[in-house]
């Protein structure tokens, strides 16, 4: 007994060390896996109270191009409301359900790019009914997916994020494949797994698929700029992003009205098939 | 450690992690080259001073990096590594006589603070960036940004050193 007890204390610093390091791999792994939310994350009090400090000093510097990005989205926004002012005056319809898409938004604390697992912290969380695996974009493109939060704060998963995998397809032939990142360019995204068949053309827009509940179909990506063909007989697609995923400031949280039914659904099918 | 020591320290590491998470994460440096100056916490705590304390204060500062930067563990693996085999490198880079003569960084010869600078910045940066990209096909990725990295933090770590060192 007495020895096991020499030996703990002769050893202690050792076995100091390796406990902690096993507790700190064990974060490591389970950051690693998608599903599991971290329990280290940057959305507690302490971390987003100092990163909205921060951004609350640091915002200045970029408002002017926060306003031209802002104008140029509400001319956008201003043309699609007048061709829906000509739509609804020739059709009259009672039967109008609540849009499938509720937008809020929400302004980007802290932002990481340069690592190959990058997450994004916002300054919206439980307190706003952030959910995790609610899509996040902004008014150019797509930017990542809600994994951790909060009562005030939540981050996100961005798309720059070796674990990542979303769902996109081409604009113009509807020909499906996965997104996920090379960590070699924070501008440019891999398309995977897209059949040999689509007629790719340098320049042609990817837009998000819609076979999921987190992005509605059509949200924009980014256009092609290069293709390469791997063994499978599929291609790869490097994908130049609209968004400049260096320089984010105001992000669009989406929330599916109709999540719940269709994951309901889709389980409801499943369990029949037992 | 006197009472003056132990203010200097509780300083030294909020002043780093602040300085770390605030400025250095979001340099970026042709794209992904970050210093990263938060250990010369671990490299500047007195060399004679408890070796339990600081791999507990290693652990803690590396997990509050992790919190702020949203990477797991990494960086509290890391900084826990060198905090433990600190003794070590000490005895490699000043030889065995460190621990009965009071050394201070600042008055070293210059090619023997390099040498203990140079070698704990490139072990954490290796067990950081092997754990950060956590995959075997990515080995290459991980060292190249070892390398970068540690160039740039050596060199930071070197003038910081200097410049404090000075005013003394």
């Amino acid at each position: 007994m007495q020895q096991i007890i020499f030996f703990f204390i002769r050893n202690k610093n050792f076995l100091l060390f390796f406990a902690l390091f096993l507790i700190a791999l064990s974060f490591t792994i389970q950051s690693n896996s998608y599903h599991a939310s971290s329990f280290v994350n940057s959305a507690n009090f302490m971390s987003g109270g100092v990163y909205s400090a921060r951004s609350s000093v640091s915002d200045y510097f970029g408002l002017e191009t926060q306003n031209q990005k802002l104008t140029e989205e509400n001319a956008y926004l201003r043309s699609q409301v007048t061709k829906l002012q000509n739509i609804s005056e020739t059709t009259l319809d009672t039967t109008i359900t609540d849009a499938p898409y509720f937008f809020m938004a929400a302004k980007v604390i802290n932002n990481n790019y340069g690592n190959t697992k990058n997450s994004i912290t916002i300054n919206k969380g439980v307190r706003d009914s952030v959910k995790v695996d609610q899509g996040v974009i902004t008014s150019q493109g797509l930017v990542g997916i809600v994994n951790n939060m909060s009562e005030g704060f939540a981050t996100v998963q961005s798309i720059l994020n070796t674990n990542s995998e979303i769902n996109a397809k081409l604009k113009k032939t509807n020909h499906f494949g996965t997104l996920a990142w090379n960590t070699k360019n924070p501008n440019v995204v891999q398309l995977k797994q897209i059949p040999r068949l689509a007629p790719l053309v340098l320049g042609d827009t990817i837009v998000t698929g819609g076979r999921s509940t987190i992005f509605p179909e059509g949200v924009l990506i980014g256009t092609i700029i290069d293709f390469e063909l791997t063994q499978d007989d599929s291609y790869i697609v490097d994908v130049q992003l609209f968004n400049d995923m260096t320089n984010l400031k105001q992000v669009y949280l989406i929330t599916n009205t109709q999540a719940r039914k269709i994951l309901q659904l889709e389980q409801a099918t499943e369990d029949a098939e037992q | 450690m006197q009472n003056s020591e132990i203010f200097q320290n509780i300083i030294r590491f909020i002043g780093l992690a602040l300085l770390q998470v605030l400025v250095l994460n979001h340099i970026n440096f042709l794209g992904y080259i970050n210093p990263y100056l938060y250990i010369l916490f671990v490299m500047l705590f007195p060399f004679t001073g408890n070796k339990t304390l600081l791999i507990f204060l290693g652990f803690f500062l590396g997990l509050t990096i992790d919190i702020f930067s949203d990477t797991g563990g990494v960086h509290a693996a890391a900084t826990v590594f060198i905090a433990y085999i600190r003794p070590a490198i000490l005895k490699f880079s000043f030889g065995i006589s460190y621990e009965y003569n009071v050394i201070k960084l600042n008055k070293v010869a210059t090619n023997e603070r390099l040498l203990y600078i140079s070698a704990m910045v490139i072990l954490h940066h290796l067990v950081l960036f092997l754990l950060e990209t956590f995959n075997i096909s990515h080995i290459l990725l991980a060292l190249k940004s070892t390398l970068f990295s540690s160039i740039f933090s050596i060199i930071l770590i070197f003038s910081v050193l200097i410049l404090w060192g000075r005013k003394r």
